[in-house]
């Protein structure tokens, strides 16, 4: 069964939000849903260029308040 | 009060002997006790395998032995945890005992895990470990030249690694006069040669001016050993006579075996650094799943609010700091040149252009590091 997770990388510089999303899609199942957030507004561009070049699948992006809410779904 | 550290790197050690200090009275009057169990008797100062991957330092310089690092007041066993029992506020150990606590802090660290990508272990170098770091130097030595690349993984410790290997691996073949038979090639996971921007920023007309080439959003798939190809996660493959690898790491396996937290990585408080669910459990350094670097810097900084808050509990009833965030990484930009990175949650590393006084404030540190793990700086 297919899990949600949250990833809190706010007002962090190193190893930074896109490092972060790296490590916990390592540790997740094909399928699995796992929601960035960034205060970084470089985020935004970086996470969609990774994803589309590696494969997964980006769900949703938009920004609430000062917060980046990047959403992806692991698919290999 | 029994406070027990679970793990005798930088971080347990500091929080041990700075709790000693600021709990005397306490532990004089048998209010207070401090146990610390770990799985050796040596204690190694890791950033020291870098130089050792060039020559540059001999193993046996790393290490001291635990118990002379200690205040004697700690009661030190090497006898590494097997269970954590933490619905009971106890572990058990390797030897079978039982330890119980009031006060748990976990640091326990992290390892390198190249057996995880096919090939990794066999087809690259690396200087993660005494012994590898010995290879490294060893083949370093034979390599007449040739493509050299170089690999990153995720997480791995020390996030500022990557570029100082690459500029020391420049200034090696240098000084052997075969630069200019060497290709360098640096991969990267995200898209800029350095998670912190700064740092990119600066290393990139770098890296152009001592001829690397760079490949980012490179995330190791798998290594052909045969054919001496590295491949992507991300579908690019590259070509290497010498593989040079900072591998992954996860936590310890009994931090996973446990299922205290994914990856070896235990859930934390940011800023109060204690567990997840636990209030009486802390966690520091490598172990936690906080979004920092996994370095000795950020244990040590984690170690002085964890020591300050245990203490100020069993004095007053509350805890007193919280962590910010503070990292502080020397960055050493070849054999004779350094700068270094210094920030917190709330800001961003200011890099300053790297200059022969900070290379030798860093050989100082490397002396100095066993002042700082005693508590004492």
């Amino acid at each position: 069964m297919s899990e949600s997770k949250i990833i809190d990388a706010c007002n962090t510089y190193c190893p930074g939000p896109l490092m972060e999303l790296i490590t916990y899609m390592k540790q997740a199942k094909v399928g699995d849903t796992l929601e960035l957030l960034s205060t970084d507004n470089g985020t935004a561009n970086d996470v969609p260029e990774w994803i589309n070049k590696v494969g997964h699948e980006m769900v949703s992006s938009e920004k609430v308040g000062e917060v980046w809410h990047l959403k992806v779904r692991k698919t290999k | 009060m029994r406070i027990l550290v679970v793990g005798g790197g930088t971080g347990g050690t500091i929080v041990a002997n700075n709790l000693a200090r600021r709990l005397a009275g306490e532990i004089r009057a048998r209010k207070a006790r401090i146990t610390m169990l770990s799985a050796s008797d040596r204690h190694m100062y890791q950033p020291g395998l870098l130089y050792v991957a060039f020559g540059q330092m001999m193993p046996d310089e790393l290490y001291r032995d635990q118990a002379s690092l200690l205040e004697t007041c700690i009661d030190f066993h090497v006898d590494p945890v097997e269970q954590f029992q933490l619905d009971q506020n106890q572990v058990r150990t390797k030897s079978g005992r039982i330890h119980e606590y009031d006060v748990l802090v976990i640091a326990t660290g992290s390892r390198i895990v190249p057996e995880e990508i096919p090939g990794l272990a066999e087809g690259a170098e690396t200087f993660y470990t005494e012994e590898s770091a010995v290879k490294m130097f060893k083949s370093l030595r034979e390599f007449q030249g040739g493509k050299l690349a170089i690999v990153v993984g995720v997480p791995h410790k020390c996030p500022i690694a990557p570029v100082e290997v690459t500029f020391a691996l420049h200034d090696y073949f240098k000084a052997r006069g075969i630069r200019d038979k060497v290709e360098m090639k640096y991969h990267y996971p995200i898209n800029r040669i350095h998670s912190i921007e700064n740092v990119a920023k600066w290393a990139k007309p770098e890296f152009d001016r001592i001829g690397v080439e760079y490949e980012t959003l490179f995330n190791v798939k798998e290594v052909d050993v045969k054919n001496k190809i590295v491949k992507s996660e991300e579908g690019t493959e590259t070509e290497y006579d010498l593989l040079i690898s900072i591998p992954a790491h996860r936590g310890m396996e009994v931090i996973e075996k446990d299922k205290l937290g994914v990856g070896g990585w235990i859930p934390t408080d940011r800023h109060q650094l204690t567990m997840e669910g636990h209030d009486n459990v802390y966690v520091l350094g490598d172990t936690t799943n906080l979004p920092v670097s996994k370095t000795g810097s950020a244990a040590h900084f984690e170690a002085e609010v964890v020591a300050e808050n245990i203490a100020s509990i069993m004095k007053i009833g509350a805890p007193v700091r919280e962590y910010d965030g503070k990292v502080y990484c020397f960055i050493e930009a070849g054999h004779d040149r350094a700068t270094y990175a210094m920030f917190n949650y709330k800001n961003p590393p200011d890099l300053k252009p790297p200059n022969k006084s900070m290379h030798w404030f860093k050989m100082s540190y490397n002396q100095m590091y066993w002042t700082s793990v005693r508590g004492l700086l």
